[in-house]
């Protein structure tokens, strides 16, 4: 593949609800196996960035690139839908509220994308899911269905199932939000793994410090506009923008 | 008058292929409600304007009139225009489409009710609206429904008795019959009565064992 094509590229994204526009033509860059961080208050849009990317959300306008393909072809019916599903199958998303799927096993969970999707056999679906278990520190929970699991597992697993379609790219939304304190820790291992192992990220992530550890280059977010971006040490210590310094000063005191 | 049931004992083998038939109408009657009551949802809810239009139909007129009115139309009332089923199929779709109805009812409330998160997991997955919806939003919906659906299936075995106006053999019809050969109707409507009894509570006992099933993904 290319080395000099990034692996996740914006041009001038905009996204409006009715008359509100919440993405003002964003830019943004990701780098093959980098790790790109977004911060920024309630409201600015940080969601519904990373949800335009695989097109969860629709666009207004802007080009969408992954790896070399564009990801918002002008394509219509079902010739559009072939597109997207496979373009989906390469990036892998992690929600803030899990999303797994509560009617199959944790193992089924992993499996079902794989085999439905990939045309992998059943042991071949087995045998990925049960090594991406043991990888995410879960290898005695695949007969579990997700309602007895800790917030820290769900998540776990719900990464494992992204994994498990070997995706180019994984986009992580808030993956630690909704998780009590004492198990953001183990989430945020596995993630630091992935970062190891040179996984390409984007993620939206409330947590500063997390983000300074991991990240390559963050940006900051505000009112549908990316205000400031670069190093993270730059950036979370010493920020140029007025507004920047505002929503530090609140986050980083709590 | 004391009561006898000792003629009963000699009538058993009426009541049990009474009993029988009830149970089968039960299970067919059922199968139709639930798997016709699937598809009613999903096409209203999912489907063309065109294929959900009769569909509201159907819930509109099985969930507004009296079941014994519905099997009189299709039996009496369809034959006047040279369609002739028999009896026991017309009562036993009678019975399927009026509690499909109320089934459909409860599927579409499921499906609305399903996360929409679970929507746009599979989708970012890689599936199609339609086989998330396969793999994924019907299968929970229909977990989420069967309590109530398997209360209208118990509803529905009751309802059974009333498809003896049409002549259709079942435990009601073999009572009477019995009782117009005896002339004790106290002790043969009062043994059907705990037949019914005894099949209903048969079919609570494997809800709950189902609910507790589905009790583990919640
Ligand atoms: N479906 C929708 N309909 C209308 N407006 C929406 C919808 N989804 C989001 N918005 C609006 O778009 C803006 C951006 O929302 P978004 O969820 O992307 O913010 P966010 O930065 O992720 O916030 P948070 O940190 O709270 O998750 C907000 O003003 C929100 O109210
Ligand atoms: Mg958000």
């Amino acid at each position: 593949m290319n080395q000099q094509k990034p692996m996740i590229e914006l041009r001038q994204i905009r996204k409006s609800y009715g008359s509100h526009e919440v993405l003002k033509g964003i830019d943004l860059v990701v780098p093959r196996g980098k790790i790109v961080s977004i911060i920024g208050p309630s409201g600015s849009g940080k969601s519904t960035l990373l949800r335009s990317i695989n097109m969860l959300e629709e666009t207004s306008s802007g080009e969408i690139w992954l790896d070399g393909q564009q990801v918002n072809r002008p394509l219509k019916g079902r010739v559009f839908e072939k597109h997207i599903n496979h373009i989906r199958q390469e990036m892998g998303m992690v929600f803030q509220q899990f999303n797994l799927f509560p009617h199959l096993t944790v193992l089924q969970n992993i499996m079902i994308g794989p085999m439905r999707l990939k045309g992998l056999t059943k042991t071949a679906a087995r045998d990925r899911a049960n090594a991406l278990l043991a990888k995410v520190g879960l290898a005695d929970k695949g007969q579990a269905y997700p309602a007895r699991l800790s917030g820290g597992q769900k998540q776990r697993v719900a990464i494992a199932r992204a994994l498990a379609m070997q995706p180019k790219v994984m986009l992580f939304d808030e993956a630690t939000s909704a998780l009590d304190p004492e198990l953001v820790e183990e989430v945020n291992q596995v993630m630091k793994q992935l970062v190891s192992e040179h996984m390409t990220m984007l993620i939206v992530t409330h947590e500063m410090r997390f983000a300074a550890e991991v990240s390559d280059h963050v940006l900051f977010m505000d009112g549908g506009v990316v205000v400031e971006q670069g190093d993270p040490r730059q950036i979370l210590s010493n920020p140029i923008e007025e507004r920047t310094r505002v929503f530090l000063r609140k986050h980083l005191s709590n | 008058m004391s009561f006898d049931f000792s003629v009963v004992w000699s009538y058993s083998q009426l009541l049990l292929t009474g009993l029988l038939w009830t149970i089968f109408i039960t299970v067919l009657a059922g199968s139709i409600s639930i798997l016709l009551g699937i598809v009613i949802a999903t096409t209203t809810l999912y489907g063309s304007r065109i294929a959900s239009l009769p569909m509201r139909g159907i819930i509109f007129l099985f969930m507004g009139t009296p079941l014994l009115l519905q099997l009189y139309l299709l039996y009496y009332g369809l034959s006047q225009v040279g369609i002739m089923l028999p009896a026991f199929w017309t009562g036993v779709i009678g019975l399927g489409l009026h509690y499909a109805a109320y089934n459909a009812d409860i599927f579409q409330a499921s499906l609305k009710a399903v996360d929409p998160g679970q929507m746009e997991a599979a989708r970012s997955l890689g599936f199609s609206r339609g086989a998330t919806r396969r793999y994924f939003i019907i299968p929970q919906a229909v977990l989420t429904a069967l309590p109530q659906v398997g209360n209208n299936s118990i509803i529905l075995l009751k309802d059974t008795a009333v498809l003896s106006v049409l002549g259709i053999s079942e435990l009601v019809l073999d009572a009477q019959r019995a009782i117009s050969e005896t002339y004790r109707p106290f002790e043969f409507y009062f043994t059907a009565a705990l037949l019914y009894y005894v099949v209903n509570l048969a079919m609570e006992f494997m809800l709950s064992i189902a609910g507790r099933k589905t009790e583990e993904i919640r």
